[in-house]
């Protein structure tokens, strides 16, 4: 089982979220984060006639954990929708999962991540 | 089913009979255009319909004085709405933790200064004011406490109507309702300057300190028939200090003890650097600042026209006008100087201190200039502020969050300098005993400009060595400032127990910006 953790636009949110549910991902975790990034390094504006500072970027975070058989097609489907061509489109980050339960039933490994039905 | 039925229809023509049936018997038949409604049968006679002379004159008194008490109690009320403004503005242009705390200030001012104008504010206000003339002649506000100097008499403070007892009389009571709005106006001006700052005790220590001796005591210099409002009866300078509304009464009052309590208290943390330069604390709700800023701005057609005391005093309509082109000359003067000249972006919390300033300018000379002169009043009261804003943060290194120091103080200032220069000698014959009219620099008459600088003196001197006193004794007693620990996590749970936005995660220490 692998985690993927994906920086993304809020603007992609909505096409990210279709896309996947297209490829049979249904289940993950989103927020809404604040981050620093190049582009905006030295952004300021003014407030009542002072300099503040303005560099941080508003993002959206996905975790997903996925099987390992869908762990590419999720990355590839990822890469395509959120994509901009536009400096600041995020990152895609991959870790390895130990374990994941599903509380309800209290399966293990990937019967936890599987939907039967 | 039919008996049913039968019983409702039966109930119904009943009814009718009794409406239509009604009518038949009455006195009067019904007059919706109203073209016969209120006629001499109105009149308060001891034969209805048949009054004597005496009886119509006196029903003509009676209109007149209740036309007056009508407008002097409702315009009373958009002024008490003021309150509701004030709060907006300061709670918006503040940080979001200290949202309880600023809005309970804001509230608790009300009752507060209510309650010291009620014990003696007023009695030291008006207690020697004289006949009440436009509000039906009460002439029992006759004791001053006045010093003889130099052959010339200087009223200091009047003596009667403490706890309103001595005075139960409709016209006092008016303008009672009437002053105290005013004096909760100035009370409330410093709770912005020092907000997100200030322990809650010792703002209503404060509070009953302003109703009680700093409002009033120049309030009766002013208004209430003391020595400021005499020195062109004494010493021949125009009408006296003349303040329409409240330009130095109210506003430059309200400034000066902003300032001064903002110095005694010091800056937020995080407001300033080591090497003196200030950072940014932007507020939590600019929606809540604009809609605040049209409630004052509404509440000031109470503040303006409703000086004059009288509905049947038809100058309130220059009042009026004059007062809503300088709120719109001054909010459009501080967009353009911000967005031309000075960050190239109109602020909007600079533009809500626009409008504000215009509005603060203009209280003074309201009803003795011409429109033309109260749109240029406006307009340099709308750059005026801005520049005072800035010079108030970064030469002074005095922080005020929501720029009371630079709308009240500076432009209550400018208010009466204007009109010291503007007044065109179309009004106010007879007034503070004088018999022309109130008559500026530019009209010829360069008395009420000296008039007004002294004014304005006196105001800075009184209220900021007073109010100095004050705060400097409530911060030995009790001190004024908070932990730093609770101004850093947020007045709202250590002062006042309750959070402003429960619920919502607000990322306290984010908000405050590191000193660097």
């Amino acid at each position: 089982m692998k985690k993927i953790e994906a920086i993304i636009r809020s603007s992609r949110y909505e096409e990210v979220k279709k896309a996947l549910h297209d490829i049979d991902i249904d289940f993950f975790t989103w927020w809404d984060v604040t981050g620093q990034g190049n582009d905006t390094k030295h952004k300021t504006e003014i407030y009542r006639g002072t300099v503040r500072d303005t560099s941080f970027i508003s993002r959206r975070y996905l975790s997903l954990v996925v099987r390992d058989v869908n762990l590419q097609k999720t990355i590839d489907c990822l890469l395509k929708t959120a994509y901009t061509g536009e400096v600041g489109d995020g990152k895609i980050f991959v870790s390895e999962i130990v374990q994941s339960y599903r509380i309800r039933t209290g399966e293990s490994g990937d019967e936890s991540l599987f939907n039967k039905d | 089913m039919s008996k049913k039925l039968l019983i409702i229809l039966s109930g119904v023509f009943l009814t009718l009979c009794i409406v239509v049936g009604g009518d038949a018997f009455a006195l009067k038949s019904l007059d919706p255009s109203g073209a016969t409604t209120g006629l001499t049968v109105d009149v308060s006679a001891a034969t209805a319909g048949s009054p004597t002379a005496t009886e119509i004159t006196d029903q003509i008194g009676k209109n007149k004085v209740s036309i007056n008490m009508m407008w002097v109690l409702i315009t009373g009320f958009l002024v008490m709405f003021m309150q509701a403004g004030f709060a907006m503005v300061e709670s918006g242009l503040t940080r979001a933790k200290n949202a309880a705390h600023t809005m309970s200030m804001n509230m608790m001012i009300y009752p507060i200064g209510m309650l010291a104008f009620f014990i003696c504010g007023f009695g030291i206000m008006f207690g020697g004011v004289g006949p009440l003339a436009t509000l039906g002649g009460y002439d029992g506000l006759n004791q001053e406490f006045a010093i003889s100097l130099f052959g010339h008499t200087f009223g200091l403070f009047g003596t009667k109507g403490f706890f309103l007892s001595g005075v139960y009389d409709v016209s006092v009571f008016a303008l009672f309702l009437f002053q105290m709005v005013f004096m909760d106006t100035t009370a409330t001006i410093p709770t912005g300057s020092m907000a997100e700052r200030w322990k809650f005790s010792a703002f209503v220590v404060y509070g009953f300190f302003v109703g009680t001796i700093l409002y009033p005591v120049y309030g009766n210099w002013v208004w209430g028939g003391g020595w400021l409002s005499q020195m062109g009866n004494q010493f021949g300078l125009g009408n006296g200090h003349v303040d329409f509304a409240g330009s130095s009464v109210v506003h430059l009052t309200g400034g000066v003890l902003a300032l001064v309590g903002a110095i005694i208290i010091g800056p937020r943390i995080g407001k300033y650097n080591k090497d003196g330069s200030p950072n940014a604390i932007p507020g939590h709700n600019i929606p809540m600042a604009v809609i605040g800023t049209f409630i004052l701005a509404f509440g000031w057609f109470g503040f303006n026209p409703g000086s004059t005391l009288a509905g049947t005093d038809l100058r309130m309509s220059i009042v009026a006008v004059n007062t809503m082109i300088a709120s719109a000359t001054g909010a459009i003067g501080a967009m353009l100087y911000m967005w031309w000249f000075k960050t190239k972006k109109p602020d909007p919390t600079m533009m809500i201190n626009g409008l504000l300033a215009g509005l603060v300018a203009i209280t003074a000379p309201c009803a003795f200039v011409t429109v033309q002169a109260a749109a240029l009043i406006g307009l340099i009261a709308g750059v005026l502020v801005i520049e005072a804003a800035f010079f108030i943060e970064k030469v002074l290194k005095i922080d005020d969050p929501v720029g009371a120091i630079a709308v009240h103080g500076v432009n209550g200032a400018w208010g009466c300098i204007a009109l010291g220069l503007f007044a065109d000698g179309t009004y106010g014959a007879g007034l503070n005993g004088v018999a022309g009219p109130v008559t500026g620099l530019f009209y010829g008459n360069p008395g009420q400009l000296y008039a007004e600088l002294i004014g304005i003196s006196a105001n800075i001197i009184y209220i900021g060595a007073l109010g100095w006193v004050v705060f400097k004794l409530i911060d030995i007693v009790i001190g004024n400032r908070v932990k730093p620990e609770d101004e850093l996590d947020g007045l709202d749970i250590p002062e006042m127990g309750v959070e402003g936005y429960c619920g919502i995660r607000l990322d306290k220490n984010s908000e405050t910006p590191l000193s660097k």
